[in-house]
This record gives structure tokens, sequence and C-alpha cells, in this order.
């Protein structure tokens, strides 16, 4: 079991090292790449050479920040088999096709497009040229759909039933999956989020070059542009955030909690605005508080989350517990269970689907049917079977904590200073205001902070499911011993940040160079 | 026609073999990587293949990614059999591919940390990498693998993995057999050939053609004998039968032969292949200013590779055969997606003939012009 353990822990890091550098540069090319769409349109509207040289010069950075994009995105697909095979299996049957969909739909799309976009100037006419660089950016935003859909299913999973006769989970439901409202609220929260992400890098290199006071032309009109595209995306951000915060709270109570550190739940619930753990506080059995100081909005989560003022947010405690009234699945209002209900129904589960294949092998029918029939009133919490103890289903609280709230505070923060870049544009007043423009400068780090705390949150948060309920993550694996995954842990991790030095060089020799030398 | 399970089964292993097939022709661009320094003598000249390269390197790695999609949509049992056993093989040629994203366009760009010369060994090594380990990954669909599935594991809480993989190697044991080797080399030989090809379509410079037609000749010594020597081993050697009423699997002697035998027109496409990629090899030494060596053998290479997945799928054969537990293998019934979602996939899959036109139309127009120096010269939007 310890050897185990230590393979999932590996595997678990190596996803989340690959995960997360791949999510530095996907957000760039999602918001830098339609910003760069809208330059070249204006390009085409007014035949204003300089908007060509704009465009082309954001296109150089773009094509830079793509390469390592899809470098690091390759190993993604592929790891669900390498580290992840019993998943595949598992859930194969549904979470391959968006994958494979994605692959056809939206990669080509990507590849083809994007060597017109680079090399076409000269060979495709300007609207052909125009039509690529669109088809390049829809390539982009499609492959973020599928691959949203895929893990909002194994987040809230939809139209698939158990098949004890194959051992795994099969689809009935494409359109479920598909429309499955958490993967909508995912869907625009991430690709809005690259838009903002995208805005605030346009904005923070063109205030550099404010501050040098050179390619003056190409920083304002970047910054307009970048600004309402911003604003557009922050605006699409907090709305499907506030969509998202009701869907965790119906689908994945415990994350929840997590975000904002609910240990007792209870009815008119604050939100924690701002707040410190208690670091003493180990565990939810524990009598230690959980905040050492704490700013809170009263009433708020109950209505983020219930849409009432009044309504009950189960804290971690009431989860272990259950006792509670909840909506279950049909949106019935039930008494929730225990966890050790739920260990026990995924015990009856685990054990029938064995009892089921004995007397299959043995051809006894009457014995099949009885615990066909047990599997699949138990199914729904079938990897609580796999659970030893409570605990391992708290996710790690601090961690999820904090990076909810950096990522809240900040996107709070990305939508005043969208409001004020766009204001000062107006009233031309910007130019001028050098330490606004080094906070603008320094607010590209904070873009890429707030969006791999949100990563954090919703992957970090759901732990320990692969699949909420269905599957842990300890039951996912594949059997390579943990000094292997530990070997291609550190290959990534070395591969990765070797490139990623070279790609901050090469970008910030890009902006220095700026936009004349470029043509 | 009734679109029956197997009908499904039939139609995703097929176009498991059309993705295949095309992503072997698609590794001229490996080979062309493996060609650089033999190629060009001058930097200029260098420039020239990069960035000839360059346009197509992308259509390869996505045609991989979305075989690697495809598979695991269609029959998820491969995906977690050999992704997860053969560890060692498939990550080995991942990092030759993710090394190979970044160098097209860091390597002549100024602040790329690792210079020139590193990106242009990381081309070389995926060249050879990748080529030749997916050669010998395919030649595992003849040769066997070493791995258990047990799908009642899944209710052993300490250790619930179905497929298990029953060596320290992980996939590396692959390259100790002299079949999956010579099919390796087969591959890797054939992408330098074709990579040779597509520099005497692509770029116009004397230099350049006359040192890659040479490299045509060259590589086609190799490359005949290693695919010969593959193709004589898989033929004699045995093969895994399932029997469709039973689901029983057994190991017949001279199966891929009398496979080749019984889906005659497997024969004629594997036949019409081989002719068509010899016709391009010795059309492009022989004939002056002969430059449409690369469609042949792309054709050949195409029609060749389909006729090999074929043999290893169809009539009743196990394409992953297990050497450590023969029930275990795995054929196109047994390691399928379910009659949904196979369905729901087939649907999706008419948009296989609008990529591929799309693909082909930005082919055409993007490359009406071969590439020459001077191009190289004024362009600034190169590599």
């Amino acid at each position: 079991m310890d050897d185990l353990m230590s393979v999932v822990d590996w595997s678990r890091g190596q996803f989340a090292l690959t995960a997360m550098y791949h999510w530095l540069f996907v957000p760039l090319t999602l918001g830098l790449g339609l910003i760069v769409a809208i330059m070249e349109t204006i390009y085409l509207k007014t035949k204003d050479e300089r908007w060509k040289r704009i465009t082309k010069f954001w296109m150089s950075i773009f094509g830079v920040n793509f390469a390592i994009g899809v470098a690091t995105g390759i190993i993604l697909e592929f790891q669900f088999g390498t580290n992840w095979s019993n998943y595949s299996w598992f859930v194969g049957d549904i979470f391959g096709a968006p994958l494979a969909i994605e692959g056809l739909m939206a990669f080509f799309l990507e590849a083809t497009f994007l060597a017109v976009m680079f090399f076409g100037w000269n060979k495709v006419s300007p609207r052909f040229h125009l039509a690529s660089t669109w088809l390049t950016i829809i390539g982009a935003s499609l492959s973020a759909l599928w691959i949203l859909v895929a893990n909002a299913w194994m987040q809230h999973p939809v139209g698939m039933y158990f098949n004890p006769n194959t051992v795994r989970n099969e689809m009935y439901d494409f359109w479920a999956l598909v429309f499955s409202p958490v993967a909508t609220n995912k869907f625009f929260h991430t690709v809005s989020s690259g838009w903002v992400l995208g805005s605030i890098f346009v904005i923070g290199v063109s205030a550099w070059y404010l501050l040098k006071k050179r390619d003056t032309l190409l920083a304002l009109r970047s910054m307009n542009v970048a600004a309402w595209v911003g604003l557009a995306g922050i605006c699409t951000v907090l709305y499907t955030g506030d969509g998202s915060a009701v869907q965790v709270f119906q689908k994945q109570p415990m994350k929840l909690a997590a975000m904002e550190g609910v240990y007792q739940g209870s009815t008119k619930h604050g939100l924690v605005l701002f707040g410190i753990l208690n670091p003493d506080k180990k565990s939810y059995t524990d009598q230690e508080k959980p905040f050492l100081f704490e700013v809170k909005i009263p009433s708020l989560l109950s209505l983020l989350a219930t849409r009432h003022t009044d309504g009950f947010v189960p804290g971690i405690d009431d989860l272990m517990k259950g006792g509670f009234p909840q909506l279950n699945q049909k949106g019935e209002l039930i008494t929730a269970p225990s966890v050790y209900d739920k260990m026990m129904q995924g015990k009856v589960a685990v054990q029938a689907l064995s009892d089921y294949k004995k007397a299959q092998a043995k051809g006894d029918s009457s014995m099949m049917t009885v615990n066909r029939k047990i599997l699949e009133e138990n199914f729904h919490y079938f990897g609580y079977g796999y659970v030893d103890s409570p605990e391992q289903l708290v996710p790690h609280v601090p961690l999820v904590f904090y990076s909810f709230h950096i990522m809240i505070l900040l996107g709070g923060y990305f939508f005043v200073f969208f409001i004020l870049i766009l204001f000062l544009l107006n009233r031309d007043r910007l130019q001028n205001m050098k330490w606004l423009l080094w906070i603008c400068v320094w607010t590209i780090p904070l873009g890429y902070l707030c969006l791999e705390a949100g990563w954090v949150v919703a992957e970090v948060g759901r732990q320990p499911w692969v699949i909420q309920d269905i599957m842990p993550t300890f039951a996912a694996i594949s059997k390579v011993g943990s000094g292997i995954v530990q070997t291609t842990f550190w290959m990534f991790a070395a591969i990765f940040t070797l490139l990623l030095i070279a790609d901050v060089g090469i970008i910030l020799k890009q902006i220095k160079k700026g936009s004349d030398q470029n043509n | 026609m009734e679109l029956t399970y197997e009908f499904y089964q039939y139609y995703w292993w097929f176009l498991i073999s059309v993705l295949g097939a095309l992503l072997v022709f698609l590794l001229f661009v490996q080979g062309g990587q493996t060609l650089l320094n033999t190629v060009a003598k001058t930097e200029e000249e260098e420039t020239l293949l990069i960035n000839s390269l360059g346009r197509k390197w992308e259509l390869t790695f996505t045609t991989l990614v979305v075989f690697g999609g495809a598979f695991f949509a269609s029959f998820p049992l491969f995906y977690s059999t050999s992704f997860g056993g053969a560890y060692w093989l498939w990550m080995a040629i991942l990092f030759s591919f993710i090394i190979q994203a970044v160098s097209y366009e860091y390597r002549s760009k100024p602040g790329n940390f690792l210079g020139k010369k590193t990106y242009d060994t990381f081309l070389k090594v995926n060249g050879l990498v990748g080529s030749v380990l997916l050669g010998v990954a395919v030649g595992t669909f003849f040769s066997g693998s070493d791995f258990v599935v047990n799908k009642n594991s899944i209710t052993d809480v300490g250790m619930p993995v179905i497929s298990t993989w029953q060596n320290g190697l992980h996939g590396l044991e692959a390259l100790f057999n002299l079949q999956n080797l010579s099919l390796g080399l087969a591959v890797f030989f054939l992408a330098r050939i074709q990579g040779a090809l597509y520099f005497m379509n692509n770029i116009d410079d004397e230099n350049i053609y006359a040192r890659s037609k040479r490299q045509v000749a060259v590589n086609a010594i190799p490359f005949v004998v290693f695919f010969i020597l593959f193709l004589v081993l898989v033929l004699l050697g045995a093969g895994h039968e399932v029997n469709t009423v039973t689901g029983e699997i057994s190991l017949v002697p001279y199966k891929y032969f009398f496979n080749l035998i019984e889906m005659y027109w497997v024969g004629i496409i594997l036949l019409v292949g081989v002719v068509f990629v010899l016709l391009a090899i010795l059309r492009s030494i022989m004939k002056k200013e002969f430059r449409s060596g690369i469609w042949f053998s792309g054709i050949g290479t195409v029609l060749v590779v389909l006729s090999l997945f074929f043999i290893a799928g169809y009539n009743n054969t196990a394409y992953y055969p297990s050497v450590a537990d023969m029930q275990s293998s795995l054929t196109i019934y047994n390691s399928s997606s379910s009659f949904f979602t196979l369905e729901v996939m087939s649907v999706v899959s008419i948009l296989v003939p609008i990529v591929v036109a799309y693909i082909a139309y930005t082919w055409r127009i993007m490359d009406k012009k071969s590439i020459t120096e001077k191009e190289m010269q004024s362009e600034n939007d190169k590599y």
C-alpha cells in the first residue's frame, strides 16, 4: 500500500507539474490570439500599414508562446495512458471521445492555419490570411472546449452507466457531456480568463514602451484593443465564476468547503473576503478554530451558493457526519448521508462487482442478477469503496483556500484595472502617469498567479477524486514503479524549465526589439 | 447494410490504420531532420531545409496526437495497456516530440538560451528517436508484448490496476527484438528517403536537389534490406487468432501470411504500395529534373502501412498479442469502446474528409512555388 501511495503521489505530482506548465502558455495563446485577430481585422478594414506592423509584432510573440504550449501539451493527453491507465480503461469509453474530437476538430485547424498565419503574408490574399488567423484562434478555443468538456465530466460524471460485463463505465448520452452545466461554466470561465491574461500581457508590455517613450503608437493602440478585450473577459469570468460556485456547491460540496475554509456549516453563512487560516488546525476532528483572522461579508456565501441568504452551506464536519438537507442528483430533497454510509455503500458496490464476476465465471445467472442489482443501487458511491479513512476525502484546505482567495481578489482587481485603463486612455492621461504604467507592468505576473491559482482551486479542490465519487486517484493509476515515475517527473521538470527560460528569454528580446525591426 | 457493433469495430480499426499510415508518411519531416547536415553544406542551405520542413512539422505532430486520441476513444484497452505498460518506449517517443515542438520556432531567435546548435540537435534526436521508436512500437503489434489484463483486479482495493506489465523494462525490451528493430530501422530509412524526396520537391536549389537525390539512393539500400527482413519475419512467424464465438485466442503458424491470402485485397494493396515506393525511388534517382517522387512514395507508404495494420487487426487477428498470457491479447473486439461510443465517434469522423480537404488546399496554395534562397533572404518570417 505504501508503494501504491508513492506511485499515486508521484503520478499526481507529474500531472500537476506538466498541467501547470501547460497552463502558463495556453491562456496567452487564447487571449493574445484573439487580440491579434482583432488587430488584423482592423488592419484589413482601415488598410493602415501601421496596424499591420502592430499585428505582426504581437503575432511574433504569439508564435513563440504557441510553440511551447504545443510542446507542453502533447504529454498531457498521453499521460492519461502512461500514468493513469486504470482510469483510461474505467472511463475511456466516455473520456476518450472528447479527446479524439479535440484532435480532429481543433488541433488540425490550428496546425494548418498557423502556418498560413505566419508564412502566408505574401502567399495568400489578405482576406484569406485574416480568415486563417481567426481559424487558428477558433481552433485554439475549440481545443479548450473539448478538453474542458472532458475535465468537467470528471468533476460531474453524467451520461454514463456502469457495465459490469466489461468492468467499465459506458456512455449513453453524448449531449449530456457537452451541455453539462459544469462544462459550460468551465469553458467560458477558462477561455475568458485567457482573454484577461492576454490583455494584461499586452497592456503591461505596452506600458513598458510608454515608460521608455518608444513605440508609442503601437503601445496606445494595443492598449486600447487589449483593455476592451480584457473588460469583456473579466465580466465573463465574473459571471461564469458565480455560475461555477453554484455548480461546485451542488456537485462538489467538499471543494466549496475547502475553498472557503468552512468546517462547521450554517445557514446565512458569510463569505470570507480575506482570512488567515489557523495553522494549528490539522483536521476537521480537532477543536481548533479554523481562522486566526478573517474579514467576512455576512450571508454572502449562502446567497452565492444556494441563491438564498438563509440557505445552508455544509462544512467539512457536516459533510463527514451528514444529516443535513441536500438536493440529490435528481433534484430531490434528501438527508445527506454520512461519509461512513458512503464508504459502506462503496464497499458493498465493490464487493457486489466481485461477486458478480465470480457468479459470471460459474455461469450462475441468478447470483449475477442479485449482485448486479446491489451494484447498481450502490454504484453512485463506488469510489468510496477504495477509501480507507475519511481523512483521505478532505483536500488540502490551506492550498485550496489561499488559491481561491488569491484568485477572487485578483479577479476583482483586474475588473477595476481594465475600467481604469479604458477611462484614462479615453482621457489621454495614461501616458504621463508613470506609477500607473509600472503597475501595468507588474500586473503581468499577477495575471499568471491568478490563473494558476484558479487551476489549483479546480484540481486540488476535487481531490481525491479523478471522477467525482466514482474513482479516487489511488484506484486510477498505472502500475509502474514509483522510481520510474520519479525519473520522468524530474525529466519533465528539467526540460520544461529549460524551455521556459528560453521562451521568456526570446519574448523579452522581441519586446526590446520592438515593432520596427520586426518588419 | 446493417450497422452492427462489429461494423464499427472494423471501421474504427480502419480509421486508426489510416491515421497510422498518414503518420508514417508524414515522418518525412523526421527523416528530413536527420539529413540537415548531409544535404546542407552551408548555413543558407540549412536555413532553406529548416524552413521547408518547418511548414510541415506541425502536421506530423498533430497527426501523432490525433492518432493517440483516436486510439484512446476507439480502443481504450489498448491505450490503457500499452501506454501504461510500455512506459519507457512511449515516454522516449513523447520526449523526442516535446523537444521538436519548440526547436523550429526557437532555433534562430535571439535570447533562445540554449543556442541554435542545441535546437538543431533536438531536431536530429527527434528525427532518429521518433521514427525508429514509432516503428518499433508498431512492430510490437506483430511480435507481442509482456502484459496481463485482468479486469477483475478492479475489485482488489489494495492494487486495483487491471493491465500490468510483466517486466521492469517497461517497453524497452521491444528494442531487443530483431523483428521490431527491423521495422524501426525500415521506418527510419524510409523517412530519410521521403525527407530527401520532399526537399527535391519543395526547394528550388540545384545543390540541395543533387544531394537529396544522392540520399534517396544511399538510404534506399538499407530501407529495402530492413523492410524485406521485417516482412519475411512476420510472414514466416506465427500470429494470434481469436475465435469470435468463444473469444478464445490461439497461436496459428503463418497467421499473417494467411491473412494476406485470405484477404487478397490487402495483398494487392501491399504490392501496389511497394511498387509505388520503389517507383518513386528509382524514378527520382534515374530521371533528370524529377520532383514528384514524394507523391508516389507518399501514396505507396500509406498503402503499405495500411496493409500492415489490416493484417495486424483484421481477419480475427489479435493486434496486440500478449506473450505473457495469450488470453490477455487485445483484439478489435475485446478492446474497443462500446457500441454507442463508436457510433457517436463515427458521426464525428465525417470531419475527416473536411480536414483532409483544407489541409490539401492550404498545402497547395502555400507551396505553389518552391522555396528558394532568394526568398529566404528577403523574408523576415522564417525560422
